[in-house]
């Protein structure tokens, strides 16, 4: 059962990487814009010959 | 299907979507309103850019307007301002530009290298409407980079009062963001480790007890210390100050429960609150941040800086140099071209002046300056160049010493909220209670109960979902007004909304409505000859001539010949075989009409004077219904800057011609509400120029009303889109069901107390209890306010 002291250990370690991971995200502003970058995804990287493909879902 | 597409937009500019004239410019087999949506798309097509039109339709915007001077950029002291970074090599700087939209609009201007290579990179954030912007500065200027911008249609919005510098300085956010991070982390956790004694253990299990009883306690040291510091300070200078909020109960059940659940854990005695500590100030953060809703977009602070241009052009040794506006002093010579605006009181030493004082004072004609006469500061140039000689320096002038009034830098912190009010008799029954209950079992002489009771009572009581029902409730009010394009500036504002009995309204721009406009023809004219006019106007790209073609609406049926336009003056042509002139009086060489008031079109065929149009203010859309709903139940006022002559049309509207008032200053505007609240009354104001700048900020609420958001509004409490102002009787009863939203889940979370107090007057209150009826209670609230709230603004219609 001793066992579980070390889980528990490793368990709130774990939480703790994650916490500061978020703290880490946020601090280099990944949390600023939660926006654009869904948009951004969709263009297309060679935009030249996809210019006659309009289609209703780029809509805003 | 493309083919299908390509006939309906045939008749609208390819790059804006507007009309077409009758002669469209054309460019690879594209039509254009004007040559600049022309220009715009004929730099995308040169870039291989072309894509831009691939994702949306007519995703530019019109380009009419002309391209703006720059020149000041140039100047080392105000780009230093402006630039978030800059080294040898490279600059960084932030633009605000209030034309992205739509996806175009990101893509476009995350490929502006394609443009310039000395672009580096650009990154869009598209709600704050922000680009930033790395460029090599030995190839590019700032100024040329601007210029590329306008270029291209999306003209960066420069001022005084930079809107991008001071959302960047918005630090608080991100602390409360992570405060609520550790306070989350610790809640998981802690319920975790409580479980187990929840559900009993064990014989062989209890050596687990103290070990989990420990850990428990480690994470309340930075929930309490961390998390919940803001509640013992705030507490602490509010007793210090005599009042009692909120804040003072929330402190003490955070101090005793974490006091008590160390003092259990050290004596081993029992489990302590830890889990119910860590859920409390997570909730309690939670419902601080749904309080903070922020519009990047807007800017709620705004004064006449943001109004004025960054920098002039100044004469000297007739040379034009621009200055930054803060240099420039008493004697200076400056030059201001059409349409840019009088930055300080100076006199008029050369040119005509044709001014727009409307934002500044109200009036909505344009007014005429002659040689030597002193020209207030805000005025608008409208036609040609005119060389004027400063007299006072720009934060002295007539227009700015309104913000040096004392209204201005009182911080307007006085609005009462019901949590507010409330919680001063929650604090005092809360405490009787705790210390009768305690004092009851030191009679009968049971003194750990005494303390297990007095500490109980203060933990179960612990207004957590009390503390939660405004922030929820107002917040989802806040987010339906969102949707009706009416912006708070905070969530206070929506229970002063519910008291306000009086409205104040401003006229030009407030109540007219700046895009519609109504002619009235004096003089004999037939259909075919209205017909012909609006065939000749429709080639013009004049305001005035638009507005006619638009009130006249009637389809083009004939082409206009030998077409003329003497710009600011008249057009002229020859339609349906008549020769056909419309234009000043002075352009078609007759009499001035003295008398008139307004804009006024003359209208000539063929020689003989037909008559005139004038252009009189149209209310907006609703305006009537609006006025008799607000009338029944409050006061109504009009203040305007402008002449009388809309008073008679105004008076159906207002109960007594006492209630109006013309000519009115900002400084008379700002007392006249201040009279108004000294009777007792509760004023909102409604205005929108700098003129009402003054009265805004003095009034209870100063609603700002605007036709594009993303123009300047002057500093209030609330923005209002233009096309929603008959709405505000809807806004006003979904702010009163709020409040009583608040009131019944007050009720609601005093319920749940009064079931907590059973158990802790008693002294039997188990964690397990507080640890069910907190999450409970603060689950409760949540739901039944926002689902509350959102069945009231159905109700209202605004939803």
């Amino acid at each position: 059962m001793n066992m579980i002291y070390m889980l528990i250990g490793i368990s709130i370690l774990l939480a703790l990487i994650f916490l500061l991971a978020f703290f880490w995200a946020s601090k280099t502003g990944q949390n600023d814009d939660t926006y654009t970058p869904s948009i951004r995804m969709l263009f297309e990287e060679e935009a030249t010959e996809k210019a006659d493909q309009k289609s209703d879902e780029d809509h805003l | 299907m493309s083919k299908i597409r390509t006939l309906t937009v045939e008749t609208r500019c390819y790059h804006c979507g507007e009309d077409l004239p009758f002669s469209p410019y054309i460019l690879a087999d594209k039509q254009f309103c004007c040559l600049g949506c022309k220009g715009v798309y004929q730099i995308l097509s040169s870039h291989n850019l072309e894509s831009y039109y691939a994702y949306n339709d007519v995703p530019g915007q019109t380009q009419k307007t002309q391209l703006p001077r720059l020149e000041y950029l140039e100047e080392p002291t105000v780009a230093a301002d402006l630039v978030d970074y800059q080294d040898s090599e490279t600059t960084v700087i932030t633009f605000y530009i209030p034309a992205i939209h739509c996806s175009s609009c990101i893509w476009l201007l995350e490929n502006l290298y394609k443009i310039n290579p000395a672009i580096v990179q650009s990154r869009i954030d598209f709600l704050k409407k922000q680009v930033v912007i790395t460029f090599k500065n030995k190839i590019l200027t700032l100024r040329e980079l601007a210029e590329t911008l306008s270029r291209i249609g999306y003209e960066p919005l420069i001022s005084l009062q930079d809107v991008v510098k001071k959302q960047q300085h918005d630090v608080s956010d991100g602390q409360l963001i992570r405060k609520i991070a550790v306070a989350g982390f610790c809640f998981g956790n802690t319920m975790l480790l409580s479980f187990p004694e929840y559900f009993g253990l064990s014989g062989l299990e209890q050596q687990f007890k103290d070990f989990f009883g420990w850990l428990n306690l480690a994470f309340c040291f930075p929930v309490v210390f961390y998390c919940g510091r803001d509640y013992f300070s705030s507490a602490w200078i509010n007793v210090k100050n005599g009042i009692l909020n909120l804040d003072f109960p929330l402190a003490l059940g955070i101090a005793v429960m974490f006091l008590r659940s160390a003092a259990e854990i050290f004596s081993r005695s029992g489990a302590g609150f830890a889990d119910t500590l860590c859920g409390l100030v997570f909730f309690l953060l939670v419902g601080r941040w749904m309080q903070k809703h922020t519009y990047h977009h807007l800017s709620f602070e705004r004064d006449y800086r943001s109004y004025f241009p960054v920098a002039v052009t100044i004469l000297k040794d007739n040379k034009e140099s621009p200055l930054p506006l803060n240099k420039l002093k008493q004697g200076d010579r400056i030059l201001i071209r059409s349409n840019e605006i009088i930055p300080a009181d100076a006199i008029l030493l050369n040119g005509t002046a044709k001014l727009d004082f409307s934002f500044v004072t109200g009036e909505s004609i344009p007014v005429d300056k002659i040689l030597g006469e002193v020209v207030y500061a805000g005025g608008r140039q409208l036609e040609g160049a005119i060389e004027l000689e400063v007299i006072k320096p720009v934060s002295q002038s007539y227009l700015t010493r309104l913000w040096n009034n004392e209204t201005f830098n009182a911080d307007k912190d006085r609005i009462k909220t019901f949590s507010g009010m409330a919680s001063k008799y929650f604090s005092v029954a809360l405490l009787s209670i705790a210390i009768g209950s305690g004092l009851f079992w030191l009679f009968k002489e049971d003194p750990s109960r005494a303390l297990a009771s007095f500490t109980a009572v203060l933990i179960i009581a612990c207004p957590c979902a009390l503390a939660l029902s405004s922030p929820f409730t107002l917040a989802a009010v806040l987010s339906i007004f969102d949707k009706n394009k009416f912006y708070l500036k905070n969530t206070a504002v929506i229970e002063e909304l519910a008291r306000i009995d009086t409205f104040v309204f401003d006229k030009t721009g407030t109540i007219t409505n700046p895009e519609a406009a109504n002619f009235t023809f004096s003089g004999k004219i037939t259909s075919l000859q209205k017909q012909c006019l609006s065939d000749l106007a429709r080639n013009s790209g004049h305001p005035l001539s638009r507005e006619l073609v638009k009130w006249i609406a009637l389809p083009k049926k004939y082409t206009a010949l030998d077409y003329k336009e003497k710009v600011g003056r008249g057009i002229s042509g020859r339609v349906n075989g008549q020769f056909i002139r419309l234009g000043s009086t002075a352009f078609l060489g007759i009499e001035p009409i003295p008398q008139l008031q307004g804009s006024t079109v003359h209208v000539m065929i063929e020689d003989q004077y037909l008559g005139y149009f004038l252009l009189s203010q149209q209310w907006r859309n609703g305006f009537k219904e609006l006025v008799l709903s607000l009338g029944r139940h409050a006061n109504l006022h009009l203040l305007s800057g402008d002449q009388e002559h809309d008073r008679k049309s105004l008076i159906p509207f207002f109960p007594s011609i006492q209630h109006m008032h013309f000519r009115q200053s900002p400084q008379n505007k700002l007392d006249y509400i201040k009279t108004l609240q000294n009777k007792g009354h509760k004023v909102l104001m409604f205005g929108d120029g700098l003129n009402d700048a003054g009265a805004l900020k003095q009034s209870d609420l100063g609603v700002a009303v605007t036709d594009n958001i993303n123009n300047f509004t002057p500093g209030c409490d609330a923005i209002l889109d233009g096309s929603n102002f008959n709405r505000i009787p809807n806004f006003i009863r979904q702010a009163k069901d709020a409040v009583s939203v608040i009131h019944m889940s007050f009720g609601i979370s005093l319920a749940y107390n009064a079931l907590g107090l059973f158990f802790a007057v008693q002294g039997t209150l188990s964690p397990l209890i507080a640890a069910i009826l907190m999450p409970a209670s603060t689950v409760t609230i949540i739901s039944f306010t926002s689902i509350a709230a959102r069945l009231y603004a159905r109700k209202n219609h605004l939803l």
